[in-house]
C-alpha cells in the first residue's frame, strides 16, 4: 500500500486547520489554493501523465461553473444535483473537444492552440448568450443552507474543497498504478511505440481528457457556490487555464502531489506579492511568469522532482539502488 | 511445407512520384525465421510498416492467420499477436526498463502486479534482468535493442517483426543476441526480420527474400541467396557478379 500514507497524512493535516484558526483570511487563502490544486490536478492527469498540454482548461472549469449556476437559477434544480450535472457536463465537453482534436491528429502546440481556441469560443458565446446572463453574468441567490451547497462560515467550504482534492489525489494515485495509467504514460513518451504494443492511443487520450475535464469542472462548480457569481471572464477566462497548468508545472508535472504543492507555492507567492506591493493588478502574474521560467530552467521536474533529487543527494547509496522508489511498484 | 502465418500479396506503396514498394509478395511460415534483406533504400522498412499497420498500402493485401488485415491499425494488430520492433529504437525514455516492458505485458494482463512480474520474466529472457530499475534513457545501444525486443515479446506475439535489431551492435554483442532470437523461435514464435548483418542472416534465417528498389528479386535459403548473381549485383553494382566470378580464382 505504498503511496497511500502521504495522501492520508496530508489530507488529515490540512483537515485540521480550521480547528486551529477561524481566520477568514487564512481559510479563504487555503480554499483558493485547494481550488487551484483541484483544477491543476485535472490538468496534470492529461498534461502531466498524458503529455497533452492544454491551454484551455477554462472550457471545463467554466462549464462546471455555469451549469451549476444556471440549473439552480433558471431551472430550480438543487445546487448539489446541479454541481454533479456540472461535472458530467464538463466531462462531456472534454470528451467532445478531445474527440475532435485527437481524431484530427493534433499534438503538441497544435493541441494547445486548439484547446485555447475552444475555450475562447465558449467565453465569447457565454458573454452574449441569454442563458448565461450574457455580459451581466449569473448570480446565485443567497440562501445559506447546507441543502443548497451554501454555508454560514468558510470552514465547511474548506472541508468540501479539501474532500474534492483528496478524491482527486486518490483517483490519480489509482490511475498511476493501473494499466490505464501505464498506457497513458506510454502514449506521452512515444505514441507509435505504444501503438505497436497494443495501446489504442486515441482511446487512452480521450479517457484521460474526459476524467481531466470532470475534475476541472468540479472546481468550476465549487467556485460558483463559493462566490455565488459566474460571468464569462471568470468561468471561461484564460486566468484559470493559466493557473491550471502553472500549479502542476511548478509543483512537479506527472506526480500525484505536484498540483497541490504548486498551488500552495503559487498562491503563497501571489499573496506575498500583494503584501509587498499593494494590490497592483497583474503584478502577481509577473511573479508567476518569473517563477515559471526559473522552474523550467532549473527544476524541470518541479518542486516534487527537486525534493526527490535532494533526497537522493543526501542518501546517495539508497538512491542508486532504487532510483524511482515511488514508481512502478504500486 | 509448413503452414503460412503471414502472406503479403502484391503490396505496393507510392509516396507521390516514388514507388517505394512495387508489387512485393512474400510469405512467412509458422515457427520459422524469414529474413528480408536488401540494400539501403530498398523499401524494407516501408514494407514492414505496412505489415504492422503503420502505413496503408497503395495496393495489395496482407493476410495474417487466414484473415485479411490490410489497413488495420497497429494496436489492433498487436492484439491479434503481431509485434514489431523499430529500426530506430523507440524506448519510453522517461520510464525504467521494467516499466517499459510492463507496457507490453499489460496487453494480456490488466493487473499491474502481474504485468510487472511478466515483464521481469521477459527481461530475464533477453538478458536485461540486472537493469530492471534503470531508466531506459541510461541504456547502451545494445541495451536499447534488447529493450525493444523485450517490449515486443511482452505482448506474447505469434508473429514478431524485427527491424534491424542487430544493426549497431559489435560482433560480440551480435553473438550474444543471436541465441536469444533462436530461443524466441523455439518458443513457437514466427519471426520476420529485416537485417543487414549477413553473419546473422546466415546463422538465423531459414528463408530469405531479397528486396531491391521495392521489388522482391530473389528468394531461397541463405546459401542460395549469397551465390545468386542478381543479388550480388544489387549490392555491388552492375557487372560485379561477373567480375567476382572471373577474379575469384586469382584474387581469392
Amino acid at each position: 500500500m505504498k503511496g497511500w500514507a502521504p495522501i492520508g497524512l496530508t489530507v488529515a493535516a490540512l483537515a485540521a486547520v480550521p480547528l486551529f484558526t477561524s481566520s477568514n483570511v487564512v481559510l479563504n487563502f487555503l480554499v483558493m489554493a485547494l481550488l487551484i490544486a483541484l483544477v491543476g490536478q485535472g490538468w496534470n492527469l492529461l498534461g502531466g501523465y498524458g503529455g497533452q498540454y492544454s491551454f484551455g482548461h477554462s472550457a471545463f472549469f467554466g462549464t462546471g461553473a455555469y451549469v451549476t449556476a444556471i440549473l439552480q437559477m433558471r431551472y430550480g434544480v438543487n445546487a448539489w444535483v446541479g454541481f454533479c450535472i456540472g461535472i458530467a457536463a464538463g466531462a462531456l465537453v472534454g470528451a467532445a473537444i478531445g474527440a475532435l482534436s485527437f481524431r484530427s491528429g493534433l499534438k503538441g502546440s497544435y493541441f494547445a492552440l486548439v484547446t485555447l481556441a475552444f475555450a475562447e469560443v465558449l467565453r465569447i458565446v457565454a458573454s452574449v448568450a441569454p442563458v448565461t446572463g450574457a455580459g451581466v453574468g449569473t448570480l446565485i441567490k443567497l440562501d445559506l443552507r447546507p441543502e443548497v451547497f451554501q454555508f454560514q462560515s468558510r470552514a465547511p467550504f474548506y472541508w468540501i474543497i479539501l474532500g474534492l482534492v483528496a478524491v482527486s489525489l486518490i483517483l490519480v494515485r489509482l490511475i498511476e498504478g493501473s494499466r490505464f495509467g501505464a498506457y497513458l504514460v506510454a502514449v506521452r513518451e512515444n505514441e507509435d511505440a505504444a501503438a505497436a504494443l497494443g495501446v489504442d492511443a486515441m482511446r487512452v487520450k480521450l479517457g484521460a481528457m474526459t476524467i481531466s475535464a470532470a475534475i476541472t469542472a468540479a472546481g468550476g462548480g465549487f467556485y460558483a457556490q463559493y462566490f455565488l457569481f459566474v460571468d464569462a471572464g471568470i468561468a471561461y477566462g484564460p486566468w484559470i487555464s493559466v493557473e491550471a497548468l502553472l500549479a502542476p508545472i511548478i509543483g512537479g508535472i506527472g506526480t500525484v502531489f505536484g498540483p497541490l504543492l504548486g498551488a500552495l507555492v503559487v498562491k503563497t507567492l501571489g499573496e506575498l506579492t500583494k503584501l509587498v506591493t499593494g494590490d497592483a493588478p497583474g503584478l502577481d502574474l509577473v511573479i508567476y511568469g518569473g517563477v515559471l521560467v526559473l522552474v523550467i530552467a532549473f527544476a524541470p521536474r518541479g518542486i516534487a522532482g527537486l525534493i526527490a533529487d535532494l533526497r537522493g543527494f543526501f542518501k546517495p547509496s539508497l538512491a542508486a539502488a532504487k532510483p524511482n522508489p515511488d514508481r512502478g511498484h504500486g | 511445407m509448413a503452414d503460412t502465418l503471414l502472406r503479403i500479396e502484391n503490396v505496393s506503396k507510392r509516396f507521390g512520384g516514388l514507388l517505394a514498394v512495387d508489387r512485393a509478395s512474400f510469405v512467412a511460415e509458422t515457427h520459422r525465421i524469414t529474413a528480408l534483406i536488401g540494400p539501403n533504400g530498398a523499401g524494407k522498412t516501408t514494407l514492414f510498416s505496412i505489415v504492422a499497420g503503420f502505413l496503408p498500402p497503395t495496393e495489395g493485401r496482407i493476410v495474417y492467420d487466414g484473415m485479411d488485415i490490410t489497413g488495420m491499425p497497429p494496436h489492433r494488430l498487436a492484439r491479434r499477436g503481431i509485434a514489431r520492433t523499430f529500426q530506430i529504437v523507440q524506448p519510453f525514455i522517461g520510464l525504467t526498463v521494467h516499466e517499459n516492458i510492463a507496457v507490453g505485458a499489460h496487453l494480456n494482463r490488466p493487473a499491474r502486479a502481474e504485468a510487472l512480474a511478466a515483464a521481469a520474466d521477459v527481461a530475464r529472457m533477453v538478458g536485461l534482468a540486472d537493469m530492471l530499475d534503470r531508466p531506459a534513457a541510461n541504456l547502451t545501444v545494445s541495451g536499447r535493442k534488447r529493450l525493444e525486443l523485450a517490449r515486443a515479446l511482452a505482448i506474447e506475439p505469434r508473429l514478431l517483426l524485427l527491424d534491424e535489431v542487430l544493426a549497431g551492435l559489435n560482433p560480440s554483442e551480435i553473438r550474444d543476441v543471436v541465441p536469444v532470437i533462436h530461443a524466441i523461435r523455439d518458443r513457437g514464435i514466427t519471426i520476420v526480420m529485416i537485417e543487414h548483418v549477413m553473419q546473422a542472416v546466415m546463422s538465423l534465417a531459414e528463408h530469405v527474400y531479397v528486396l531491391v528498389e521495392g521489388r522482391i528479386i530473389a528468394e531461397g535459403s541463405a546459401q542460395d541467396i549469397v551465390g545468386n548473381p542478381r543479388v550480388v549485383e544489387a549490392y555491388l553494382g552492375h557487372g560485379a557478379a561477373g567480375r567476382l566470378a572471373a577474379g575469384g580464382g586469382a584474387g581469392g
